[in-house]
């Protein structure tokens, strides 16, 4: 199948910015899924609200598009309900992490398999450019006229300590690594998180000065590294990407399935 | 009727109803009054192959059920009064997308924390004008286990045929309180089954056009139609709109699949009618104390009747018009400060006859506390 | 019949809601008849002040709560201050003898009885004595018979406990008929 094959094209051109890098993280995802060789059928994408959560609508996939923060609830109904779906959750930073923080904790908590993508690009855009949980300190933004004082989440330390077994970063200049780290977290049997750092030259880029679209990707070339790279000791301000963990723990899906094995037909 | 004799709470027998109706998949957080709906859900769903979740908090807990119920499952989450009030946005989502579940809500007394281990009925018109812009809601009650049982068959019905969430509205008098309940035979309360689409595989389906009689058959995520579900305004597709035309539509279309079939849900039980001059009007566990007081006043030859309505939304006002046309006095016993009446008093004709008969401070109303009312209001003093 | 209502009370802890779940689930489903079981708690698990109401009747039970007990259980000394002026006139007070001074006249029949100190020195431990209590409710009202309150006992608890649990029914039923026996 080529690309084509896998977006509803009568629903394009799409509604992001000129410059904006979800499409990208949306190429990148087809490529993925294709390479797989999976069905457009056993694939389910629930999204959240927010620019992010629009890709659900441009994928020929089982698409749900729910509430605000809440894209990993439902989507662990439709994967507890059905275990045979492949489950993939695009989702926003301040979507994830900000209004969904705890149902992205607890998600990955339980280890259950689908595929969290948060396309990271530090701002509210839907909204008009509010400050989000990973703009970081002393970013500019409409609601920090006069600079965020709040600090930013280190996605992937948090994914680990709230238990994913696997996470990775990448951004949406390095993509044909995006394509293959999405590849890998699919494969994954658990909770797999995907941090993509993703431009937002509409909000982001303008307010904090950080240029036109290519500028921010290249900004995303010049300023990070491959994970334990020799750089990053001189340069701690670098932003490592690449896999930080991957490992197997027991999958919730399966784990149910053996209580359900070990205690059905004993009815009362 | 045949059946096997239990001797349960009302929250668990809302659980052996609810399996009875093909209950597959429950997801919910504890909070009491309503935490053995929860406990026994997570014994009993595996021996039937089902699945239980206890999610992080409300708000997850109905989303899990929207999305298992999309996949095809029936699906029920339970809570109380705080939890309720967490479940609106999500509730809304439901009507939106018109993906059938069921919402169990054992009402304390509140506002906010309130009266956790108390009994109140405070809840009435956030099932009906909770979650946010206009929409139809169907809420549903009961005051005994008999009945509980057959309401809680009706919902997951009423939810399949009409393809909404359906409100159990109980309480925790009901829910706590232990009697009699004999579970029906297999086929002795019939069951609606989800109205699946015949479109064949690699046929366009339009998830969102309605069939001539309102209905929408549905297709289950997962399966061989892959479509879009949203709670944007959307047209035949799923697919986000804007256009006036398609706005106006599903909006007529949401509000009319309901009102229009008011009759179709509409449960209640009336007692000693025909000659009453007064006509107590009441729901849940007041329906109790009201019903204990009619039976006790009529052997003293009291011409007290009883409306007990089972279902609150969509209010069945033409009942109540037609059960009250007679009565001198209209009494609306409730344990709040006055919901059902407001829907009593639009109702019938005549409105100065009703008057309210409630308890506030997290107790059930009594027969004694009714009848003292009722002595004021008939001129006769305590 | 006679509409029997009872209250039994206590503190959390003690087994006495579960004591008056099995007296209403023999009645209804062993002797056919109908009750209702209610209880009003507080927060705490343990130590909390506990009540719980059973109604039994051979006609329907509309209103849930006993406002006036016709048997009126206490097993602690605040349950006895609180509840005891509540008791029907003519109805029975139920007390263990170690945990409530009886100190106020009623209009009722009292059976002050040694449930603690029996359940302690026959059992080693008291965790029999909801039961205990239960076996003598049922002997001094004959409301349900002693079968059908073996039965619900016996489905209660598991293999381990089952044992134990009927000789604290059978020490309570007797009990309570000597005490019935003498004149009350």
């Amino acid at each position: 199948m080529s690309v084509k094959d896998y977006i509803r094209e009568r629903f394009f051109p799409h509604m992001w910015c000129p410059g904006c890098g979800h499409g990208v993280v949306l190429n990148a995802m087809i490529r993925a899924v294709e390479s797989l060789g999976m069905s457009k059928n056993e694939i389910v994408m629930v999204s959240g609200i927010g620019c992010s959560a629009r890709i659900s609508g441009y994928v020929d996939f089982h698409s749900m598009h729910t509430i605000h923060g809440r894209a990993l609830a439902f989507a662990t109904g439709i994967k507890m309900s059905r275990p045979e779906l492949n489950v993939i959750v695009p989702m926003g930073d301040g979507d994830a992490l900000a209004i969904g923080g705890n149902h992205f904790l607890h998600a990955a908590r339980r280890n259950i398999e689908m595929t969290a993508i948060v396309m990271n690009n530090r701002i509210y855009g839907m909204t008009g450019g509010q400050f989000s949980p990973l703009s970081g300190y002393a970013a500019a933004a409409s609601t920090a006229p006069y600079g965020n004082i709040d600090h930013g989440f280190d996605i992937a330390k948090l994914s680990e300590a709230a238990g994913a077994t696997f996470v990775a970063r990448t951004t949406t200049y390095h993509v044909h690594e995006l394509s293959r780290l999405i590849r890998d977290a699919i494969l994954h049997e658990g909770f797999s998180v995907l941090e993509v750092l993703t431009q937002c030259p509409t909000y982001f880029g303008r307010y904090n000065r950080a240029g036109d679209a290519p500028e921010m990707m290249e900004t995303y070339k010049n300023r990070t590294v491959a994970v334990g790279s020799e750089k990053k000791n001189q340069d701690p301000d670098l932003i490592e990407r690449g896999v930080f963990v991957k490992k197997e723990l027991p999958e919730y899906c399966r784990e149910y399935e053996k209580v359900i094995e070990k205690n059905q037909q004993k009815q009362t | 009727m045949q059946g096997k004799v239990k001797f349960i709470q009302g929250n668990e027998v809302c659980v052996e109803a609810a399996l009875y109706a093909g209950l597959e998949f429950f997801a919910g957080y504890p909070i009491t009054p309503s935490t053995e709906i929860a406990e026994a859900m997570s014994a009993r769903l595996p021996q039937i192959g089902g699945r239980f979740l206890q999610m992080e908090d409300e708000i997850s807990s109905i989303c899990a059920i929207i999305g298992a119920s999309l996949t095809g499952r029936k699906a029920m989450t339970a809570t109380s009064g705080p939890g309720f009030s967490l479940m609106q946005e999500a509730l809304g989502y439901a009507v939106m997308t018109e993906i059938p579940c069921v919402i169990v809500d054992v009402q304390r007394g509140g506002p906010s924390t309130g009266l956790p281990t108390h009994v109140g009925q405070g809840d009435v018109n956030q099932a009906r004008y909770g979650t946010h812009g206009d929409h139809a809601i169907v809420a549903l009650t009961a005051s005994n286990h008999q009945d509980m049982f057959a309401i809680t068959v009706e919902a997951f019905n009423i939810a399949e045929t009409f393809r909404t969430p359906v409100i159990l509205l109980f309480d925790e008098v009901t829910g706590h309180m232990r009697e009699k309940v004999v579970i029906p035979e297999k086929g002795e309360i019939s069951l609606v089954e989800r109205l699946r689409t015949s479109v064949e595989s690699g046929v366009d389906y339009h998830p969102y056009l309605p069939r001539e009689d309102g209905r929408l058959p549905m297709s289950d995520f997962g399966g061989v139609h892959r479509y879009n579900v949203t709670g944007l305004y959307h047209d035949m597709w799923g697919f986000p709109s804007d256009d006036p035309k398609i706005v106006y539509g599903l909006i007529r279309h949401l509000m009319d699949k309901i009102q229009n079939y008011t009759g179709n849900m509409t449960f209640f039980r009336q007692d000693h009618i025909e000659d009453a001059h007064t006509v107590l009007v009441s729901y849940g566990a007041a329906a109790r104390s009201a019903r204990h007081l009619v039976e006790n006043r009529r052997k003293r030859g009291e011409r007290l009747g009883l409306l007990e309505l089972q279902t609150l939304w969509p209010f069945p006002g033409d009942v109540v018009r037609k059960v009250c046309k007679n009565a001198d006095y209209i009494v609306v016993v409730e344990l709040n400060t006055g919901q059902v009446i407001r829907e009593v008093k639009l109702a019938v004709d005549r409105p100065e006859r009703v008057y309210l008969a409630n308890r506030i401070d997290g107790q059930l109303i009594s027969p004694t506390d009714i009848q003292n009312i009722l002595r004021l209001l008939h001129g006769k003093g305590v | 019949m006679e509409k029997c209502r009872l209250v039994f009370s206590g503190s959390g802890g003690q087994g006495i809601i579960t004591a008056a779940i099995l007296l209403a689930e023999a009645a209804v489903l062993h002797e056919g008849l109908n009750a209702v079981q209610s209880q009003s708690y507080g927060a705490q698990a343990r130590g909390g002040a506990a009540r719980s109401d059973v109604i039994i009747w051979d006609k329907p039970v509309y209103y849930p709560k006993v406002v006036q007990p016709n048997v009126l259980v206490c097993l602690t000394q605040t349950a006895y201050n609180k509840y005891h002026p509540t008791i029907r006139p003519g109805g029975l007070l139920i007390t263990d003898t170690a945990l409530v001074k009886v100190d106020k006249s009623a209009e009722a029949r009292l059976a002050q009885l040694a449930f603690q100190d029996q359940v302690k020195q026959e059992m080693g431990n008291t965790r029999g004595l909801n039961i205990c209590v239960l076996g003598a409710v049922a002997a001094l009202t004959q409301i349900v018979s002693t079968p059908s309150l073996e039965s619900a006992v016996a489905g209660r608890f598991d293999e381990r406990f089952r044992e134990a649990n009927l000789k604290a029914l059978h020490m309570g039923i007797a009990l309570g008929s000597q005490r019935s026996s003498a004149s009350v």
